[in-house]
């Protein structure tokens, strides 16, 4: 399988195993998009004729998501929340990136690892722990000192600060990647004509990062939206997009306004992906 | 101008936010989960240590069982994982054009900017029995009455692949195309067949992308939520699904931690073993790619 000067029956047979596999990874994202256009109360055959009712509709039974006030709600929250944690991450993975590619300080290796460990411990597990010590500390300034601290009970906050820990990895390793391909000498140079740290900073090193930092931004921002398994167990009475949808799949069964959701969603995230690409190509150039 | 002190105040002002995270979100949280699952209830509101939850664990076989279930369906995803996706990697990194070689690459991409939520809604109104494949069937005359697909394990194997594989194929891909093509042609050249340079060339020098692709589809795998719970319905038993119930159903959080923390070692454990077997670490596989 590995010559490329190789017999062609056994490069089409390849081929074929290539379009095949291709065609497995389209059809379920085909279907959840396709049906969203189906003048149908079910997502599922026979095709009824094409309508926009799941995205526009505004009667029952053929509510459109636009004017589905839970879904709009969740799709806001879930957004609220990939803003934070995409701001948190980039900054958090942009001082990691600096301190792992700049800095001498004993232990470096082991603080490394440590930085890639939260990228290997299941989501689940990041949730409860999270859950856990919050409520702990909860508990405890409310038996010490009466306090109520809300914002340690299952709620935003919470779903930012779960989704940022293993999140924060993914940026601090796309930003220490760019990081690493600093030529040094720009920066003696703007030293050598007299900037200072700070200018520096701000008119070589960062410009230089930007691309990667935007990227970054972006991966956070779509990792956080798609989250589940993190946001499951420290999600309040905010529910965010995925857990609405999740919540209407499991109790209620479906009606094609999923697909709409869904449609909507790939789209969005595919522009983001496609804008991150295009930022990313950037820097091959700049 | 650059000072000692100034290096000492910006190395610290740079690891106080990494400190923060490390230690607020995963340490403390960690050591929390650790303590929570060493008590037992003996009162309300009234607790001492012991290992009552995890004794639990070993004297109810169901629990065990859905660990292991687990452990040996997420073991098989990650072989399937690797299986399908070496050759579409391969194809990517070395055979294809280089034109195409950066579309294909972000088509294998596409499914991975799609939540786990909407990739197993997808495959739900693909297999259940008034789902696409089960109409085709019916249509093609090859059966006589609507098949269910949905709610078996091979539903969930089929789901857990498909989310999974694409980490798989990542890695490989950036480790394949670092290799030199004559490396390849030089094993031809001595003599070597096409499985000789495969298990002799190929597959050392893609080892570290194979150790990285199989960790993180592994954990993925492991501790996936939705999917088993989708695509297998009720009797799916999957191990976050045990935490889960422990955790919101029962509000037993001693034993649901207890869980959590088994699932961790368990993991872990496989990391490890993972990592020995094949004489990689954690720095040159998962944090490269």
């Amino acid at each position: 399988m590995l010559a490329q000067n190789k017999t062609t029956p056994f490069l089409i047979g390849y081929r074929l195993y290539v379009i095949a596999f291709f065609i497995f990874l389209a059809a379920p994202l085909i279907s959840a998009g396709a049906f969203a256009f189906n003048d149908s109360l079910f997502p599922a055959l026979p095709w009824q004729g094409f309508t926009l009712d799941w995205f526009f509709g505004d009667t029952e039974p053929k509510l459109g998501m636009f004017h589905d006030r839970r879904l709009l709600q969740g799709l806001y929250y879930s957004f609220v929340i990939a803003i934070f944690v995409a701001a948190l991450s980039v900054f958090v993975g942009t001082t990691n990136a600096f301190l792992f590619v700049r800095g001498e300080f004993p232990g470096k290796n082991f603080f490394y690892i440590l930085m890639v460990v939260p990228l290997v411990i299941p989501g689940v597990i990041l949730g409860i722990s999270i859950l856990v010590l919050a409520s702990d500390t909860a508990n405890l300034f409310e038996d010490r000192f009466d306090l109520e601290l809300e914002f340690l009970r299952p709620g935003l906050l919470l779903v930012v600060l779960g989704q940022f820990s293993f999140i924060a990895t993914i940026t601090s390793l796309v930003i220490t990647a760019r990081l690493k391909k600093f030529d040094d000498t720009m920066e003696e140079a703007a030293f050598n004509l007299g900037a200072s740290r700070a200018r520096v900073l701000r008119t070589i090193t960062l410009p230089f990062l930007r691309p990667a930092m935007i990227a970054a931004g972006i991966v956070a921002f779509l990792v956080s939206f798609e989250n589940f398994n993190t946001t499951l167990f420290l999600v309040g009475s905010e529910a965010p997009l995925t857990i609405t949808m999740y919540d209407r799949m499991a109790k209620v069964g479906s009606t094609p306004v999923l697909n709409a959701v869904s449609f909507f969603l790939m789209v969005g995230s595919g522009l983001l992906a496609l804008l991150s690409i295009v930022v990313q190509r950037d820097k091959s150039s700049g | 101008m650059q000072n000692k002190d100034i290096k000492r105040l910006s190395l610290i002002l740079l690891f106080a936010p990494f400190a923060l995270w490390i230690i607020l979100l995963i340490m403390l949280p960690h050591i929390g989960m650790v303590i929570l699952s060493l008590k037992e209830k003996v009162a309300p509101r009234v607790y001492q240590y012991s290992f009552a939850n995890y004794l639990e664990f070993i004297n109810e076989p169901i629990y065990w069982n859905t660990l292991l279930r687990t452990g040996s369906m997420s073991l098989l995803v990650t072989a399937l994982a690797l299986l399908i996706g070496f050759p579409i990697a391969y194809y990517i990194a070395k055979i294809a054009g280089p034109r195409s070689r950066g579309g294909l690459f972000l088509l294998c991409l596409i499914p991975l900017w799609v939540s786990d939520l909407i990739r197993a809604f997808g495959w739900i109104l693909l297999l259940r029995e008034t789902g696409v494949i089960s109409n085709f069937l019916l249509w093609t005359g090859l059966v006589g009455a609507p098949v269910e697909f949905l709610y078996n394990d091979v539903a969930v194997i089929i789901g857990l692949t498909y989310t999974v594989i694409l980490f798989m194929i990542v890695p490989l891909v950036s480790t394949l195309d670092g290799m030199d093509n004559s490396m390849i042609e030089a094993g031809y050249n001595l003599g070597g067949n096409g499985f000789t340079v495969l298990r002799r060339i190929i597959i050392p020098y893609a080892m570290p992308g194979i150790v990285a692709g199989c960790i993180v589809t592994f954990m993925l795998t492991a501790g996936s939520y939705l999917t088993p719970i989708l695509l297998g319905g009720k009797n799916s038993s999957w191990f976050t699904e045990q935490i889960y119930n422990q955790f919101i159903t029962r509000f037993n959080w001693e034993g649901g931690a207890a869980f959590g923390m088994l699932l961790l070692l368990f993991t872990s454990l496989v990391i490890w073993l993972g990592l020995k077997l094949s004489g990689q670490t954690l720095a040159n596989t998962v944090a490269k790619s």
